[in-house]
């Protein structure tokens, strides 16, 4: 164990009446870290999050910020601060009154409350705004007022309740790169949750995937994206075409597959130790497919197959077409590059299509 | 002569009975005066049919007043406020005499209340039930209070009851000396008067439990022993006598103060008919003794206490041997204006702590 | 010709409420102050004037009786508003699904039987042989009998008992829309309980606060019988006056004037008591 973390947890538990939302779940953030707990809703990382602020208590295990445990203290009185999901700006207080909260709490003197409160306003692009009221901001606006009235307080940890989520689209893009910059700005731990991928992928150091109350894996954006090491990462970080398979021949890391539909596979087991006879979900990427109107310019990839065209989903970079494999009759969703090569696909048109067998993984079917 | 009259309002009676078309009589009267046996007896006998609305002197004006004398064919104010109401709002309106059977009732009493109810020559009210105020003791516990102002006597402090009224003024004014019937005409003596009574019921105040407000109140007072001495009507304390021998009805020695309820009609009452028949139906004795039984004071019917339970009537004599009977102060009746004298002494005799 | 006809509906739509308000509110209140401005000067003979005005503020008694009432009903109202507020933080906050609504229900009980009841069922608790007094003997606390009865205590329990429905019910109103957010998040930036409840429950519930005290102090204002039946031997009671004048003295030009004394004096209470607190009557009611 680091001795530096500015948040550890060990084997951190919380049940209620007949239900365990956090299983013994163990990690920590090294400083100036931006660290994600990703999760689906109802995978327990609100509860996770709501110990570490010290609204709920564990049920078992401890936590620790800067080393010292905080199972017996109240929330008013952790060195964490919290943003959360509606942001939780106070309606009857002013903009200043607002941020300077926590600082009259803690009996500072009001000149000093002044100064403090102006500056870090500042910081986050709002300065002179102080004396009006709340409900006279935009919607990201109020987002970096909840941040620098949690900031001004100098917290080890901040948390960051999907704070985002009441935003618009365009807004909350925005919002995520100058989220980014505030953390790197101010230099402190951020703790954020979110099931919204694409936030946790963009913003975070350290990514935590959680389901079921487990943290199924922890890592960089990369490691989670490239290497997922379970089959719930590797179905909720990113866009993946799914089949179900039987492994026929096993060695050496690579596998020969059988799927449902009869057609044969080559791939990778992800770490799984895979054997001959054993069920796995396979994964592939839509952007490791590659396309093309000739055969022979896919006959190199491990993987092959042909299809038509069922519909282009044209989105800038982020076009995608989704085909339909004439072998099975299933659907796949591939990456669209935007060369004139296929710019003028469209529905009904024949299309070959080929990965990598290195870009096929394969992980264990869960029993039932 | 007496036999014609008779006979002329036993045919006007008759014509009533077959010729009048069945009304609806509205009564403004008393709990106990219009007891359901009676009414169910009236209305088969005469088929008019009776709303029955209880109430107490002052409402009854109040509510009279406000309808200018409507929404009721028949009311039962006392005897000495109908006049000074009548000057004051004209609420009434006066008596056929030719349609009451006089012969039913006390000639002494019917000759009384005509002459306190006149006005302008008219006559406005014939009695119907009768009774007094005085003392409520409880014997047992304080058998020295005889009159009025042994109430404020030291030995009955904290147990004493009384109703900030009018009644409990001129009460206190007898048994301080004092005539205030006779210095009703004159404002000034009679203001003068109050005066003094003032002065002694603000002393007295500590000796008071609490002013009471309805007859309920004091009986629970009275019953659970948290009082045992107070003002109040002769009928609740010959009531209260049936749960507790102890307690009963005392006349006082200034005299107890002798009340007659009455019949009149409000000014734009609608079913006459009806109202002169209920009148000449209940001062029957027996009805009377019916309605005696009910409201336990007895009525101006000639010969209506006959038909009374002997228990009654043995209570009514141990509270009145016949000196006592001699001595009840029977209200005159109020001029106009009065009250509000008696309103600002009542208002600060409750101000003075 | 399409704006005549909505013109038309609106009106044929307020007319009930017109109607109600004229026949209801505004024509009695004329008629009494019409009555008000006539001073009696003999048997059937009155004269227009302010007469009886000018009695209420010459004679100290009605003074010191109106005075007294509204001090007795401001004192009634702030206990209120301490016994209330708890119990409707617990019931906005602390409480969920069925529970919330049974101690809501539980407040409204003693609303469904009148109030001579419930004003009776204090006076069999608090008399000198009553429930209060005996249990107290018989746990040795007294050695004799105690009146409880027939003081100004008597009388603000009686009131805050009745009023308490009436201050509950708007806070709890108010308390239920605070966000439980915004406490966690008082807490998560280090205030204690006192603090957060100073600066950010009470300034939310502020509306809530102010109507159900306009309420309550307007109830316990025009309250008839709990003064009259739990008071004591001095306790005047404002309507009490009122009553005496238009029923035993039969003077209602005087009661009349009573009567808008107290509407004007009881409005002039609540229009300071909103200017001091900053509130005002159409951002409470409007909630």
């Amino acid at each position: 164990m680091p001795d530096n973390a500015d948040l550890e947890c060990r084997a951190i538990s919380k049940s209620f009446d007949d239900f365990q939302a956090v299983k013994e779940v163990s990690f920590d953030v090294p400083p100036g870290t931006f660290f994600s707990i990703l999760g689906p809703s109802g995978c327990g990382k609100t509860t996770l999050l709501r110990m570490i602020a010290g609204f709920q208590a564990p049920s078992g295990g401890d936590l620790l910020i800067k080393g010292k445990s905080m199972l017996n203290v109240p929330p008013n009185k952790r060195p964490v601060s919290m943003v959360f999901q509606h942001l939780a700006l106070f309606p009857m207080m002013s903009i200043g009154a607002n941020v300077g909260f926590g600082l009259r709490q803690r009996g500072v003197n009001k000149v000093d409350i002044k100064k403090q409160v102006e500056r870090v306003l500042e910081r986050v692009g709002l300065g002179g705004v102080a004396d009006r009221p709340v409900d006279s901001l935009s919607g990201g606006q109020k987002q970096r007022v909840a941040i620098a009235r949690c900031m001004v307080l100098e917290p080890d940890v901040l948390l960051l309740d999907e704070p985002l989520g009441a935003l618009d689209l365009k807004l909350r893009e925005h919002m995520k790169i100058e989220l980014k910059k505030l953390q790197s700005e101010f230099n402190t731990t951020f703790v954020y949750i979110t099931h919204d991928q694409s936030e946790a992928l963009v913003m975070s150091d350290q990514i935590a995937v959680m389901n079921h109350g487990v943290f199924e894996q922890v890592g960089t954006a990369r490691e989670l994206y490239y290497h997922p090491t379970t089959a719930f990462v590797a179905g909720f970080v990113g866009e993946a075409n799914k089949y179900q398979a039987k492994v026929q021949v096993a060695g050496a890391g690579s596998l020969q597959l059988l799927t449902r539909d009869g057609v044969a596979l080559q791939g990778v087991d992800a770490g799984e130790g895979l054997k001959e006879g054993d069920m796995t979900q396979v994964f592939v990427r839509p952007e490791a497919v590659r396309l093309s109107r000739r055969q022979e310019d896919i006959g190199n990839l491990g993987n092959t197959g042909n299809g038509t065209v069922e519909s282009v989903l044209f989105n800038g970079a982020n076009s995608q077409l989704i085909l339909r494999d004439s072998a099975t009759g299933s659907e796949m969703s591939v990456a669209l590059p935007q060369t004139s090569e296929f710019r003028d696909l469209s529905k009904g048109d024949p299309i070959f299509f080929g990965w990598e067998p290195d870009q096929t993984r394969c992980y264990r079917q869960a029993a039932g | 002569m007496k036999s014609t009259v008779l006979f002329a309002t036993g045919a006007a009676l008759a014509l009533t009975t077959f010729s009048a078309q069945a009304d609806t009589l509205r009564l403004l009267t008393w709990g106990g005066y219009a007891p359901e046996d009676v009414v169910a007896k009236f209305e088969a006998e005469t088929g008019h049919t009776v709303e029955v609305t209880k109430s107490n002197n002052e409402e009854m004006v109040a509510k009279l007043r406000a309808t200018n004398g409507g929404g009721f064919d028949l009311a039962q104010p006392s005897q000495d406020r109908i006049a000074g109401a009548q000057a004051e709002f004209g609420i009434y309106k006066p008596l056929d005499m030719s349609k009451i059977d006089t012969s039913q009732f006390i000639p002494s009493m019917l000759t009384a209340t005509k002459g306190n109810t006149m006005v302008d020559g008219e006559v406005y009210g014939v009695p119907h039930v009768w009774g007094t105020s005085g003392l409520v003791v409880n014997t047992a516990m304080a058998g020295q209070v005889q009159d009025y102002m042994d109430l404020c006597d030291p030995s009955v402090a904290g147990k004493v009851s009384y109703r900030l009224k009018r009644p409990t003024l001129i009460g206190f004014a007898f048994s301080m000396g004092m005539d205030p019937f006779a210095a009703y005409a004159d404002a000034d003596a009679y203001q003068a008067i109050l005066d003094k009574v003032e002065a002694q019921l603000i002393d007295c105040k500590s000796n008071v439990k609490t002013y009471w407000g309805g007859g309920d109140e004091i009986k629970n007072l009275l019953r659970s022993g948290e009082v045992t001495a107070s003002m109040a009507w002769d009928t609740g304390g010959w009531q209260l006598n049936d749960d507790n021998a102890d307690i009963t009805f005392v006349a006082p020695k200034a005299g107890a103060l002798g009340w007659i309820d009455t019949f009149a009609m409000p000014a734009r009452g609608r079913a006459d008919d009806a109202a002169y028949a209920w009148i000449n139906f209940v001062m029957q004795p027996e009805i009377a003794a019916m309605i005696t039984t009910a409201a336990g004071n007895f009525t101006a019917s000639q010969g209506g206490d006959a038909g009374v339970a002997d228990a009654l009537k043995a209570k009514y004599q141990a509270s009145f041997p016949q000196e006592a009977i001699d001595n009840i102060k029977w209200y005159p009746a109020v001029p106009a204006g009065l009250e509000a004298l008696e309103g600002a002494t009542l208002d600060r005799i409750n101000a003075a702590k | 010709m399409a704006s005549d006809k909505s013109r038309l509906g609106l009106i044929l739509l307020m007319a009930p409420l017109a109607i109600w308000l004229m026949t209801l509110i505004v024509l009695p209140h004329v008629g009494m102050f019409l009555v008000s401005l006539q001073e009696k000067v003999g048997i059937r003979q009155y004269e227009t004037s302010l007469a009886n005005y000018a009695v209420f503020f010459n004679e100290p008694l009605y003074w010191n009786t109106f005075a007294r009432t509204a001090y007795m009903s401001i004192t009634a109202t702030v206990l209120t508003l301490l016994i209330g507020f708890p119990v409707a933080y617990y019931i906005a906050k602390l409480t969920r699904g069925r529970t919330k609504t049974t101690l809501f229900l539980m407040c409204l009980i003693p609303f469904w039987v009148s109030e001579l009841v419930r004003t009776f069922g204090w006076m069999i608790l608090l008399r000198e042989t009553g429930v209060l007094s005996s249990f107290l003997q018989y746990i040795g606390v007294l050695a004799g009998p105690v009146e409880f009865l027939y003081n100004d205590a008597a009388i603000m329990t009686g009131l805050v008992y009745t009023s308490m429905l009436f201050m509950v019910v708007p806070l709890v109103t108010t308390l239920d829309s605070l966000d439980d957010s915004l406490i966690e998040a008082g807490y998560d930036l280090g205030g204690s309980s006192f603090s957060i409840l100073r600066e950010i429950v009470i300034p939310h519930a502020m509306p809530g606060i102010v109507s159900g005290c306009i309420v309550v102090f307007m109830l316990s204002l025009g309250n008839y019988l709990t003064p009259i039946l739990l008071g004591g031997k001095d306790s005047l009671w404002f309507t009490g006056l009122i009553y005496d004048q238009f029923i035993t003295r039969f003077n209602w030009e005087l009661g009349s004037a009573f009567g808008f004394l107290l509407l004007g004096l009881s409005s002039l209470i609540v229009f300071l008591a909103l200017k001091l607190s900053g509130q005002s009557l159409g951002k409470t009611m409007g909630r």
